[in-house]
């Protein structure tokens, strides 16, 4: 493709931004002094910046050139991960979960299950958790590296080296806080910088109602009804009439409520943020307040997905085409930069792009330090330090947890669309997960080998549902069919991923039920105060004004977000 | 935590807004044919440069009144 050529004042706005991340590690390493603020920020961040965090962890490769990827892939039907599984998911954590992950004084998800199940429930979260953290931060810094050689024709080899060290340096000296408040300057800058973009390509292409008539031929030409790419739900009614390949029933149970609640309430690179908050009403609030940017980010990482393709089909290949013919779906976000951006604005917008990458790397690595220095290090490694040696072992794991993450990068390059693959992952490790804590959370009757060996045979059952199914047009190996026969072809990789969860998560929430009444209850009431929901006392708002108060703003959150589905239905 | 996140935050968006109006009023009207011939670099300059601002003034406001964070 067509390079793009950046001008002085691109790279000015780009040394700016990286002297900016740098400096705030730099001042924050005064306030480093026990491995409590190292990890979780000697749980002292104020609401706003948590929810921005928590926000903002999430929002790596994924997000921004995923979310854009599958916006030109499927079109609308992709706002699904927000207003069916995000938004729902990060109000259940604010008003149900928290309550437990902040009051045990847990310091990781996996302590909690040490907590509330026993040793080897924690120890098979730890490691399963530590190899995702770092698959994912390689896939974020692969993608990263390969845009900018694409696009900028900057070496593959020097954009890893770079962005590993810059996330490293800042990590290293200012450890969780460092990273959340990065994640928070990350923040704005990702919509600041994506915004001209979304607003110049909606222009162009005559607004929403523009938009929507220049999707039809890409719908019809694809052999859909002509509302396929903009409508959200009408096309839901059967698998073959999306191109997505899905049914509500596996997009509502799939996504929304395996997948998303799966990654939301179970995820510690998310949850790690609203455990540093300063207070249990903050870290209550963490999550609601996240959700209200969240809603609106369809708009942002979405829409450029679907200008994009309307352009393609419509001015005549805009995005180049892939080895299979199709268009390279993941170039979307960057080729509207280029499209629509001069420079200066370009600039900034690239920069956006980056920050987007370092911010998913860095919640990545933060929450894998904390990961394997409390739930691996100190409890399998070595017990019975001193704190300071605890805290030298983070600085240890931030290095050796970045360079892994490069091996992982250099090993990430079999998917056409890393969303796919990503999804795959949590499908695998979060959606046996969510009914581990379902149970656990409201069921006291759950036993420590209920969870652990319901765990491990959901994490079977996603292996087994993967290994025996195909997505249509591929050969058997990494997306699939491994274990010789293949006995269902799905219409797309991610019908299949959502159906692998929904195995995944039916699998363990029955074994544990089964495994819990049959294996003798060992915690008594007294040890699980805190830590199971009818032996906990309420949290009490009164003395709050309605806005405060969790439950209410959260109803604020769902009713909002159903207006959005009803508008774009 | 005695570092307001809105002081660096204001400081780095200013910068970014003074840059981009700076080259938005002196580029030539040629780069902006892709952006549908609207001087963008100029324009959201102006917007970054008042939201950076914004950030600064809040800042320098709650550092007078003595409270470091502004939501508890």
């Amino acid at each position: 493709m067509h390079q793009i050529q950046l001008g002085g004042i691109d790279y000015a706005i780009l040394i700016v931004y990286f002297a900016f991340v740098l400096g705030i590690g730099f001042v924050l390493r005064r306030h480093v002094k026990s491995s409590e603020d190292f990890f979780l920020s000697g749980r002292s961040i104020p609401t706003w910046i948590a929810g921005l965090a928590f926000l903002s962890a999430n929002l790596g490769a994924q997000e921004v050139i995923g979310m854009a990827a599958s916006g030109a892939k499927y079109g609308m039907m992709t706002s699904h991960f927000y207003w069916v599984g995000a938004i729902p998911a990060m109000v259940f954590v604010g008003i149900f979960m928290m309550p437990f992950y902040y009051g045990s004084r847990a310091r990781s998800v996996p302590e909690y299950l040490r907590l509330r199940f026993d040793e080897k429930t924690r120890g098979f979260n730890a490691i399963t958790f530590a190899v995702m953290t770092v698959l994912s931060s390689g896939i974020s810094m692969y993608a990263l590296a390969k845009l900018l050689e694409l696009v900028l024709g900057w070496n593959f080899h020097t954009s890893v080296i770079l962005s590993a060290v810059i996330v490293l340096v800042y990590i290293f000296f200012g450890g969780l806080t460092s990273a959340i408040y990065n994640e928070v300057l990350q923040f704005f800058l990702i919509v600041l910088g994506f915004l001209p973009l979304v607003l110049l390509g909606l222009k162009d292409v005559g607004g929403w109602s523009g938009l929507t008539a220049q999707l039809e031929p890409v719908a019809t030409g694809a052999g859909y009804a002509a509302g396929a790419w903009s409508d959200s739900w009408r096309h839901l009614g059967s698998a073959d009439a999306n191109p997505m390949g899905v049914e509500w029933f596996g997009m509502a149970m799939g996504l929304g409520f395996v997948l998303s609640f799966g990654y939301w309430c179970t995820d510690f690179l998310v949850v790690q943020r609203a455990m540093a908050a300063e207070s249990m009403l903050a870290a209550r609030r963490t999550p609601l307040l996240a959700a209200i940017p969240k809603m609106l980010f369809p708009m942002l990482v979405i829409v450029p997905g679907m200008i994009a393709i309307a352009l393609h089909q419509g001015r005549g290949g805009l995005l180049p085409l892939g080895a299979d013919g199709n268009p390279n779906y993941n170039l979307a976000m960057p080729v509207l930069l280029a499209h629509y951006l001069p420079s200066g604005l370009l600039g900034l917008g690239l920069t956006a792009l980056m920050a987007s990458f370092m911010s998913g790397m860095a919640g990545n690595v933060t929450a894998f330090n904390a990961v394997w220095t409390y739930d691996i290090y100190q409890s399998y490694i070595r017990p019975n330090q001193t704190d300071r040696h605890y805290l030298r072992m983070g600085h240890a794991a931030t290095v050796f947890g970045i360079a892994l993450s490069v091996g992982a990068a250099y090993a990430t390059t079999r998917f056409n669309n890393i969303m796919d693959m990503l999804q795959l992952v949590f499908a695998f490790v979060n959606a046996p997960l969510f009914a581990t804590f379902l149970l656990g959370m409201f069921w006291r009757r759950t036993t420590g080998h209920g969870a652990f060996y319901g765990l491990l045979l959901g994490t079977l059952a996603a292996a087994a549902h993967h290994g025996l199914t195909l997505p249509h047009g591929a050969v058997a190996g990494l997306k699939g069919g491994f274990l010789g026969a293949v006995l269902h072809t799905y219409p797309s990789e991610m019908a299949q991923n959502f159906w692998t969860a929904i195995m995944a998560w039916s699998a363990c929430f029955l074994a544990t039920i089964g495994i819990s009444l049959a294996t003798p209850r060992l915690k008594t009431d007294d040890e699980l105060r805190g830590l199971v929901y009818a032996l906990t006392p309420r949290q009490s708002d009164h003395g709050l004004t309605w806005y405060q108060r969790p439950a209410t703003l959260g109803a604020v959150v769902l009713g909002l977000t159903l207006v959005l589905n009803i508008l774009f239905w | 935590m005695n570092l307001d996140l809105r002081l660096p935050m204001g400081l780095m968006f200013t910068i970014f807004g003074v840059l981009l109006t700076g080259f938005g009023i002196v580029s030539g009207p040629e780069i902006y044919a892709r952006s549908l011939g609207i001087n963008v670099n100029l324009w959201w300059g102006l917007a970054l440069l008042a939201f950076g601002l914004a950030m600064l003034l809040l800042a320098f406001r709650a550092s007078r009144a003595g409270s470091p964070t502004p939501d508890r």
